[in-house]
C-alpha cells in the first residue's frame, strides 16, 4: 500500500468515526425527549417524505428555493461519484473508469453537469448571502452572513471545483478520455495542454487531496452544524403531524408531576427532531406576524433556542443532572424569552411555510403550560379572564343567565334531544359582544330563511375553552371541555353549527382527544351547502352596490388551521354577486388579525400592533367593506379602522353580507 | 406565627335575582365563588407568611359544601382549611357568625401565637362590613380596618403599621399585635392557583369543627343568637337615566347642562 493510500485510510477512518460519533451524539440527545407515537400510516408518511423532503415541495414555494433543490439534489446525485471517490482512495482498483463506455460516457455527462448546476447554484446562494440577502435570513443569532453558511458554500464550491480539476488535468494526461461526456473537464484540459508530466501530476494529486479533506471535513462537520438537516430533516418529513390540526396532546393531572414543558428533555423526541432539522432559512420568522411587527418572537428563534439548549444541556441531562441553562428565561441563546412565548398569536403562519414541516406553534403552547400551571406566571391581564372563565365560562365574566339575550328580538327555540337537528353554538362573543351579537341575529335569520331545524343552548352553553387551551392554561381548559363534551352527548348533538372559527376548531379538533366526533360546520360551510342544495335562496338585487368595493379576509383558524377558504369566497359571491377583493397577503398566506392565542385578551405593548399592520394592508385595495368570518377579526378590524381614522370603512361578517341578500 | 384568613362562600351577587313573592334571593342555580374581597385578604395572608414565615390557617363558617372555598383556599397554598359547620351554627347573623369564628380562631391560637386575623373589607351578599370588628371587640385585638397596605410588620417589638383608605384620604396607623385588618381590592392582586398546588388541595384534609368541638352556648349561635331580622328584602327601583348633551363633541356645553341639572336638584351645594 503506497503511503499516499495509508494516509488517506487513516483519515477515512478517522472522519467516519467523527461523523458517526458526532451524529450519535445528536442521536442520543434526541432520546432524552418524551415519548411520542409519530410511527403510525407508514405509507403515507412515506409518501409525504417523498414530497416534502425529496421533491422539495415547501421549499420550492419561493422562487428563491429552486436554487437550494438543484443543490440537494446535485448532493444526492454526486452522492455516487464521491462515493467512488473514496472507494477508489481506498481500494484504487475499483473505479468507474472500468465500467464500460456504453454506460460510464453518460454517467460522467450526468456528473458533469450537475456538478456544474452545483456551482452556479452556491456561487448564486453565497452571493445572496452577501449582496442581497432578505431581512429573514438575519435572527440575534444567526446571520444571513453566518461562517456556517459560507463554509458550507466553500466547502461544496471547492469539492466542484476540485472535481473538475483533476478531471481535466487526468484528461490531459491520457488517462482519461476527453470528449462530449465531459466538456467541463475536456474545456479545462486544453487550458492544462501545454504543461509538464510532472505538472500534471501534481495538479492531479493536488486535486484529489483537496477533494479528499474537503469530503472527509464535509462529513464531521454535518453533524456538528446546522447542516445537521441534511441528516435530519428528511426524517422530519417523515414522522411529520399526521392529524387534521396540530395540537399538542392532553395532560394528565396526575399529582407530583410538572405541567407543560419548563425544561428541554419535557419536549418529545420528535420536538427535540425539529431543532435538529431547522435549517434557518427564515420563512417562519418572514411569515410571523408577532416578528414583523416588532414583537420579541420569533418561531425560527424558538426552535434554534431549542436546540442551543438541549445542546448546552445534554452533557449534564445525560449523568441525570440539572441543567445548567434554563429553557425559559431571559438567557440569551438557548433560552426563550417569557415575553416571546406570550406574543404568538397561534396563527399558524409558522408551520405552513416551514419547508421541513417543522412545528413551532405547539412548542410555544407547551412552554406556555408550563408557566401558566406550574408557575402560574403569566401577563396580568389574564388573571381575570382565567376567573372569568373558570367561574362564569366566558371571557368577560358576564353571568352566564345573560347568554341568550342576544337574540331576544327573534323567537329562538332551544336546542330538544331527538328533535331539533343542528345545534347552533353561538360561542361567547356572538352571546356578549354588542357588535358581534348581531352576527347571531344575522345568522338565525339566514337559518330560519333556510328553513333548518336548529336551536340553542342557551344559558347552558358553556364557553368552547379556545382562548384557555392556547394560552397554556390546559388545566380549566380540560374541565371545559369535559363539561362540553358531556353536555353535548346528553343532549343528543350530532350537528353543529359554529359562527366562530375559534369555537369551530376547538369542537371539532381539540375536542377529538375527548372522544367527540361530531359533524362540525363553520356557518361559512354551512351557508355554502344550504345554498348548493337550492335550501336558501337570494335575490341579488341589493348587491354589490351596496357592499361597495370589498375584500375578503382570511382568519386563521378557518384558513390555515382547518383549510377552508372557498367556503367564505363562495358565499360572499352568491349574495352579492361577485367574487370579493383579495388582499396582498391571502388563504394560506393570510395574515392574522392579532387576536387569536388569547392574544384578544392581552395589552400589546411592544412594536406596531398586528391589526393595524393588517388593516393598513387590507385598506391597499381601498375598499368599503371588509368582509370577515370570525368574531375576533370583526373586532380587530373595527378597532384597527377606528385608530386610524378610517371607519367609513364598514365590516361585515359573512353571514351579515348574505342576510342582507335575503332582501327582506 | 399564626395567621387566620377568614373567608367566606357567596352567591355570585351578578347573577342573583330576587324572588318578589317570598322577598328572599333566589339563590338556586347560581353559582358560588369566594367572597372576593376575601380572595385579597387570602392573598395578603400569604404575602406575610411568605415573607416573615408562620402559618396561614383559612376558616370559613359554611354549610358542608363550603368545604369547595376552603379547597380553592388550600390550592392558593394556605397551611391549613377548618370550616365550621354544624346545623346550629346556621341562619346566623354578624353577631352569631362572628361568635362564632372567635371561637375558632381562640381554639386555633392555642396551638401557635396569634398574630393577625384577615377577612375582607366586607362580603358581596351581606354588605355589612361587621363580622371582622366583631371578631375584633369580641376577642380583643387591634381592628384595622379597610387597610389598603401593609407597610411593616415588627415581630419582636409586636407592632404593626399598615395604611387604610378612608375617603379621599389615606391614614397609616401603627399599633400593637395581635391586630385584625379588614382589607380592600386595592391591597393586592390574588395570585392564580398553580396545578400542583390544585392537585395537592383536591387531597389535602379540610377539618371540620361543629359545635361539639367549639362547645358554645347555643343561645349565642346560629338563628337564636341573631337578633337581626329581616323586615323585607327588595331591589331598589333605578329611574331612567338621561344622557345629557353631546360630551364628546361638546364637553363643556354637556358639562354646563349637569351643573345646571344638580344645582336644580340641589345636589350641588354652592
Ligand atoms: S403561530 Fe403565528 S404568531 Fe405564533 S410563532 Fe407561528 S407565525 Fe408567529
Ligand atoms: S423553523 Fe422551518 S421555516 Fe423556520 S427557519 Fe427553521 S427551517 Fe426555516
Amino acid at each position: 500500500m503506497t503511503s499516499a493510500r495509508l494516509l488517506f485510510t487513516a483519515l477515512f477512518a478517522a472522519s467516519i468515526i467523527g461523523f458517526l460519533a458526532g451524529s450519535y451524539r445528536r442521536f442520543r440527545l434526541l432520546l432524552l425527549g418524551k415519548k411520542e407515537n409519530r410511527f403510525d400510516r407508514p405509507l403515507e408518511r412515506l409518501r409525504d417524505m417523498l414530497v416534502y423532503a425529496f421533491g422539495q415541495k415547501r421549499v420550492m414555494a419561493k422562487p428563491f428555493g429552486v436554487n437550494h433543490t438543484i443543490i440537494f439534489w446535485s448532493f444526492l446525485v454526486l452522492l455516487l461519484p464521491n462515493g467512488e471517490f473514496i472507494l477508489q482512495g481506498l481500494f484504487p482498483a475499483l473505479t468507474f473508469q472500468r465500467l464500460p463506455i456504453a454506460v460510464l460516457q453518460p454517467l460522467t455527462l450526468a456528473f458533469e453537469a450537475v456538478s456544474l448546476l452545483a456551482l452556479a447554484a452556491v456561487v448564486i446562494a453565497a452571493a445572496r448571502r452577501l449582496f442581497f440577502a432578505p431581512a429573514y435570513l438575519n435572527a440575534s443569532y444567526v446571520k444571513a452572513r453566518s461562517v456556517d453558511a459560507f463554509l458550507i458554500l466553500g466547502f461544496i464550491g471547492i469539492l466542484m471545483m476540485a472535481y473538475f480539476g483533476m478531471h481535466a488535468a487526468s484528461i490531459a494526461q491520457g488517462k482519461e478520455a476527453a470528449g462530449w461526456f465531459a466538456p467541463v473537464s475536456t474545456l479545462l484540459s486544453r487550458a492544462l495542454a501545454g504543461s509538464s508530466s510532472e505538472g500534471l501530476e501534481t495538479v492531479v494529486a493536488v486535486c484529489w487531496w483537496i477533494h479528499a479533506l474537503v469530503l472527509l471535513a464535509f462529513m464531521i462537520y454535518i453533524p456538528l452544524s446546522k447542516h445537521m438537516h441534511i441528516l435530519a430533516a428528511i426524517p422530519n418529513c417523515y414522522f411529520k403531524n399526521m392529524e387534521p390540526a396540530s395540537i399538542p396532546p392532553r395532560e394528565e393531572f396526575v399529582a407530583g408531576r410538572e405541567f407543560g414543558v419548563g425544561r428541554v428533555v419535557q419536549f418529545t423526541w420528535k420536538d427535540l427532531l425539529d431543532g435538529f432539522s431547522c435549517t434557518e432559512c427564515g420563512r417562519c420568522q418572514a411569515a410571523c406576524p408577532a416578528a414583523a411587527t416588532g414583537k420579541s418572537l420569533n418561531p425560527r428563534q424558538i426552535v434554534h433556542d431549542m436546540k442551543v439548549n438541549l445542546l448546552k444541556n445534554g452533557p449534564f441531562l445525560h449523568n441525570g443532572g440539572a441543567p445548567v441553562l434554563p429553557l425559559i428565561g431571559d438567557q440569551g441563546e438557548g433560552s426563550s424569552r417569557e415575553d416571546a412565548l406570550w406574543a404568538c398569536t397561534t396563527c399558524g403562519a409558522c408551520m405552513e411555510v416551514c419547508p421541513v414541516l417543522i412545528e413551532q406553534m405547539p412548542k410555544i403552547v407547551k412552554m406556555r403550560r408550563n408557566l401558566v400551571e406550574t408557575h402560574a406566571r403569566f401577563p396580568e391581564e389574564l388573571l381575570n379572564l382565567f376567573e372569568n372563565m373558570e367561574q362564569r365560562s366566558n371571557p368577560w365574566g358576564i353571568a352566564p343567565t345573560e347568554r341568550a339575550k342576544w337574540c331576544s328580538s327573534l323567537a329562538v327555540k332551544p336546542f330538544v334531544k331527538g328533535e331539533t337537528e343542528y345545534l347552533f353554538f353561538v360561542g361567547c362573543a356572538g352571546a356578549f359582544d354588542a357588535r358581534n351579537k348581531g352576527v347571531s341575529v344575522a345568522l338565525a335569520t339566514v337559518l330560519n330563511a333556510a328553513g333548518v331545524s336548529w336551536g340553542i343552548l342557551g344559558k347552558d352553553e358553556k364557553c368552547c375553552g379556545d382562548s384557555l387551551r392556547r394560552l397554556g392554561n390546559e388545566y380549566v381548559f380540560d374541565k371545559a371541555a369535559k363539561e362540553n363534551v358531556a353536555q353535548f352527548n346528553e343532549k343528543g348533538v350530532t350537528k353543529v353549527i359554529t359562527q366562530c372559527p375559534h369555537c369551530y376548531h376547538t369542537l371539532k379538533n381539540d375536542y377529538r382527544q375527548y372522544g367527540a366526533n361530531w359533524e362540525i360546520l363553520h356557518h361559512s360551510e354551512f351557508i355554502a351547502r344550504l345554498l348548493k342544495e337550492g335550501k336558501l335562496k337570494l335575490k341579488l338585487k341589493h348587491k354589490v352596490s351596496e357592499m361597495g368595493r370589498s375584500v375578503i379576509h382570511d382568519s386563521c383558524y378557518l384558513g390555515r388551521h382547518n383549510g377552508l377558504y372557498e367556503a367564505p369566497r363562495e358565499v360572499f359571491s352568491a349574495a352579492t354577486g361577485a367574487m370579493p377583493g383579495e388582499m396582498a397577503r391571502q388563504k394560506e398566506d393570510s395574515f392574522c388579525c392579532g387576536a387569536g392565542g388569547g392574544r384578544m385578551w392581552m395589552e400589546e405593548c411592544s412594536g406596531e400592533r398586528i391589526n393595524l399592520a393588517r388593516v393598513k394592508e387590507s385598506l391597499e385595495g381601498k375598499p368599503d367593506t371588509i368582509c370577515v368570518s370570525c368574531p375576533y377579526c370583526l373586532t380587530m378590524f373595527e378597532d384597527g379602522l377606528k385608530d386610524i381614522g378610517a371607519d367609513r370603512v364598514r365590516v361585515k361578517d359573512i353571514a351579515e353580507v348574505v342576510a342582507a341578500g335575503l332582501g327582506s | 406565627m399564626l395567621i387566620v384568613a377568614c373567608i367566606k362562600q357567596v352567591p355570585d351577587t351578578t347573577q342573583v335575582k330576587i324572588d318578589p313573592v317570598t322577598n328572599t334571593l333566589v339563590r338556586q342555580g347560581i353559582p358560588i365563588i369566594v367572597n372576593p374581597y376575601d380572595t385579597n385578604a387570602l392573598e395578603e395572608s400569604l404575602r406575610l407568611r411568605d415573607r416573615f414565615g408562620g402559618r396561614v390557617v383559612a376558616v370559613s363558617m359554611g354549610p358542608p359544601n363550603a368545604d369547595v372555598t376552603l379547597r380553592k383556599a388550600l390550592a392558593l397554598g394556605v397551611n391549613e382549611a377548618v370550616l365550621l359547620s354544624d346545623r346550629a351554627f346556621g341562619g346566623a347573623d354578624t353577631l352569631a357568625t362572628s361568635c362564632v369564628l372567635s371561637a375558632a380562631i381562640a381554639k386555633l391560637a392555642e396551638e401557635d401565637e396569634l398574630t393577625l386575623v384577615v377577612c375582607g373589607k366586607q362580603t358581596i351578599d351581606g354588605d355589612t362590613a361587621q363580622v371582622g370588628p366583631g371578631i375584633a371587640t369580641r376577642m380583643g385585638l387591634t381592628q384595622l380596618t379597610l387597610v389598603d397596605s401593609v407597610e411593616n410588620l415588627d415581630l419582636k417589638a409586636r407592632r404593626i403599621r399598615v395604611r387604610r383608605k378612608l375617603e379621599g384620604r389615606h391614614e397609616i396607623v401603627e399599633a400593637p399585635l395581635p391586630a385584625l385588618l379588614t382589607v380592600v381590592r386595592e391591597i393586592n392582586r390574588p395570585r392564580y392557583p398553580t396545578v400542583p398546588h390544585r392537585l395537592d388541595s383536591l387531597k389535602a384534609e379540610v377539618k371540620v369543627w361543629d359545635n361539639k368541638v367549639l362547645n358554645l352556648d347555643v343561645n349565642t349561635i346560629g338563628l337564636k343568637g341573631s337578633p337581626t331580622c329581616v323586615r323585607r328584602i327588595f331591589s331598589p327601583e333605578r329611574e331612567k337615566g338621561e344622557i345629557l348633551g353631546d360630551a364628546l363633541r361638546d364637553p363643556a356645553g354637556a358639562t354646563g347642562l349637569l351643573v345646571e341639572k344638580l344645582v336644580q336638584k340641589d345636589l350641588l351645594p354652592l
